[in-house]
């Protein structure tokens, strides 16, 4: 077992005396000798791997890396974006072998990933959704997928199902990633109606079960007749959203089997697909590129089948739409357009592509959207 | 569907506290009884959680939600009797025990619950109590679970036992002076045994509430706490188990506040609204205390008080 006495292990040893009762131990399980040959590739969630959302998308990646021929995955489920997935990482890399991690959650990034990173230059860190940088270690990385594409074609669904000219959206927290969603849903709308508007609701937090169901309780009770979310597990807001007669619209994966005459359609994960080809470049000596972003058009987004639900202008309108953003760099965010304080985003004849990397730091909802960002 | 604007705000505040507070309502007046007879049982928010894992379990192999809640409240009994027997010990102290329980029953809840993360079981059924109402708002918040009235019920039932009955007066007698007790030829050991059962049988049908009503699905966040604060409700209620559900009303309703203010559109500051359950407690803690003698009604015999 040579790399139990790599430079590594050998730091690792001296830096932590007390862990080496434990490393000792480790060292003598046979999970220790299988993984000599081959890639050994980590997993971090932050949730259940199977909560129908954010951690099932990754999850599903996940089970398709381990059909790759001498690659060997390990996964850590429920790690909290503390100091914790600091000490769930360096003991995939430590006692595991791991040299591919994906910490998937938002928060593990900054500062856990650029922490543990330095200390190991040899592994690879891919993140999901941070926003890499030059002048980041350069074992890292950050990928993530044009999704909010997604909820603009999830808003041109809502767009036509709704009666009532309003529609919602449940929000965990008013970072750049979920604002957009928010907006691109809203603009997805608009494009059928430019009456409609979109409330949100911020719960403050990725999972809070009570706090999402009373959420769309709320939402409902204003009389939004369609429903969105951008939270970790989007169970609840489904199956409350159905159980008061509104129409749904998924996201991370698909959730049409909880309620499938509400379920219009929804903005899929596509990682199975990300994880094959990132894994897939790994074995044959290849680098990730540091930053890697892609959408419906390379794969990395998928939309739900549309549901019964769906009349045909609307199949009409999202199949034309699609195929348009199916040809790359198409623009939500565009002039003349205005945020829901007045200010002016972006003036006739400027547009964001789906790609412009300033939508990662988006920090406004636009004119139309009932909500703040604080 | 009718525009009803800000009163979107109180009808989201009584249906907040129709649909929150059941959960609250249960661990409370459970704990209210084992505090009663002169133990802590801080482990109720892992009961709860298994209580939930357990009843979403049970509900889906067999179709019957009612199936569930027995369950919860059978493995709820066996946590709350494996608490009563431990402390029953000499030198064991119930609230280490109790925070042991707590993190124990999380931690079983989340291994046997992985497989029914993603599988949909049967709910609970709700009582329409707004069919008189042509407006869908007034109705959905009157919907009304079955298990909200048995609390109701419970609540009074249990005021009724302390005040009126021999067997109320045995619990309080054991909770109070634990000397008296055995003047009586009182068995305490039994009698707190037995509280602390029943204590946990309650806290497992208020996790069967969360996962088979509201919000009506199980995964490992089910609960945000409910365990823990219902525990705190219980001193917030001076051990009065009506008290018990009023206090879980008022902070069921506070709950659902700031999801109803952003729905009216006052966004600005929604955490501050979230925090609104928890300041409200404290303030009215605050209020109802006095500087001149200690809480006049706590039980003699629990280790925080005594």
């Amino acid at each position: 077992m040579p790399h139990l006495f790599s430079a590594d292990r050998r730091q690792f040893l001296m830096t932590s005396a007390g862990m080496a009762g434990l490393a000792v131990a480790a060292s003598l399980l046979p999970a220790g000798l299988a993984r000599a040959a081959g890639l050994t590739v980590g997993f971090i969630y932050v949730g259940p791997k199977d909560d129908y959302g954010y951690n099932q998308a990754h999850a599903e990646g996940a089970k398709a890396v381990k059909q790759i021929a001498g690659v060997t995955v390990i996964e850590e489920e429920l790690v909290p974006e503390t100091v914790d997935v600091q000490k769930t990482m360096e003991s995939m890399i430590n006692f595991d072998g791991a040299t591919l991690l994906f910490p998937t959650s938002f928060g593990y990034f900054d500062p856990h990933i650029l922490t543990v990173a330095p200390k190991y230059p040899e592994i690879r860190f891919e993140h999901c959704g941070g926003l890499w940088s030059e002048g980041m270690p350069a074992n890292t990385g950050s990928y993530f997928g044009y999704i909010g594409m997604g909820q603009y074609l999830n808003g041109i669904a809502a767009g036509h199902a709704t009666k009532t000219k309003k529609i919602g959206f449940v929000a965990a927290k008013p970072i750049p990633q979920v604002l957009l969603n928010i907006n691109s849903f809203l603009l997805g709308a608009r494009s059928v109606d430019p009456e409609i508007t979109c409330q949100v609701i911020f719960t403050g937090e990725w999972s809070l079960a009570v706090k999402e169901a009373e959420a769309t309780n709320a939402l409902a009770d204003q009389g939004c007749d369609v429903v969105t979310c951008h939270v970790d597990g989007p169970k609840v807001v489904m199956e409350t959203g159905a159980g008061r007669g509104m129409y749904l619209c998924g996201y991370h994966a698909n959730q049409s089997p909880l309620a499938p005459d509400m379920y219009l359609t929804g903005a899929e994960w596509n990682w199975a697909q990300v994880y094959t080809d990132m894994v897939n470049t790994t074995i044959a000596g290849g680098t990730i590129p540091n930053f890697v972003r892609g959408g419906l058009a390379e794969g990395f987004v998928k939309m739900s089948p549309l549901g019964p639900a769906v009349s045909d202008a609307a199949r009409n309108q999202f199949e034309a739409t699609q195929a348009e953003i199916l040809k790359g760099g198409y623009a939500v965010i565009k002039g003349p357009l205005k945020d829901n304080k007045g200010n002016v985003i972006a003036a006739g004849g400027e547009a964001y592509a789906e790609d412009d990397v300033k939508l990662e730091s988006m920090d406004y909802l636009v004119e139309g959207v009932v909500g703040s960002t604080s | 569907m009718t525009d009803i604007g800000l009163w979107g705000v109180p009808l989201a505040i009584l249906g907040g506290a129709i649909r929150v507070s059941t959960p609250f309502i249960f661990v409370s007046i459970g704990e209210a009884l084992t505090e009663r007879s002169g133990r802590i049982n801080l482990g109720l928010e892992g009961t709860l959680v298994f209580g939930a894992m357990s009843g979403y379990a049970v509900a889906f192999h067999s179709d019957s939600a009612w199936l569930g809640v027995l369950a919860a409240a059978f493995f709820g009994l066996l946590f709350g009797l494996f608490h009563g027997f431990v402390c029953k010990l000499p030198k064991v102290n119930d609230i280490a025990i109790g925070i042991a329980l707590m993190l124990l029953g999380t931690g079983l809840a989340f291994f046997f619950g992985k497989p029914y993360v993603q599988p949909v079981a049967p709910d609970l059924p709700s009582i329409p109590f707004g069919f008189w109402s042509d407006i869908p708002q007034v109705e959905a918040a009157l919907r009304i679970n079955v298990l909200f009235i048995l609390g109701i019920v419970l609540a009074v039932a249990m005021a009724f036992m302390f005040r009126a009955t021999r067997i109320g007066l045995i619990v309080r007698v054991v909770g109070d002076s634990a000397d008296a007790a055995r003047a009586m030829g009182i068995n305490i050991d039994l009698v707190r045994l037995l509280s602390t059962g029943v204590g946990g049988a309650l806290a497992g049908v208020a996790g069967a509430y969360l996962s088979l009503y509201y919000p009506g699905s199980w995964n490992e966040g089910i609960s945000s706490g409910q365990g823990l604060m219902a525990v705190a409700l219980v001193i917030f209620a001076r051990w009065n188990p009506v008290n018990c559900f009023w206090a879980a009303l008022l902070f069921g309703g506070a709950g659902a506040l700031g999801p109803a203010l952003q729905s009216v559109g006052v966004t600005q500051g929604y955490y501050l609204f979230y925090a609104a359950p928890y300041v409200l407690t404290l303030g009215l803690l605050i209020a109802t205390s006095s500087t001149r003698r200690a809480m006049s009604s706590a039980p003699g015999e629990l280790s925080i008080t005594k």
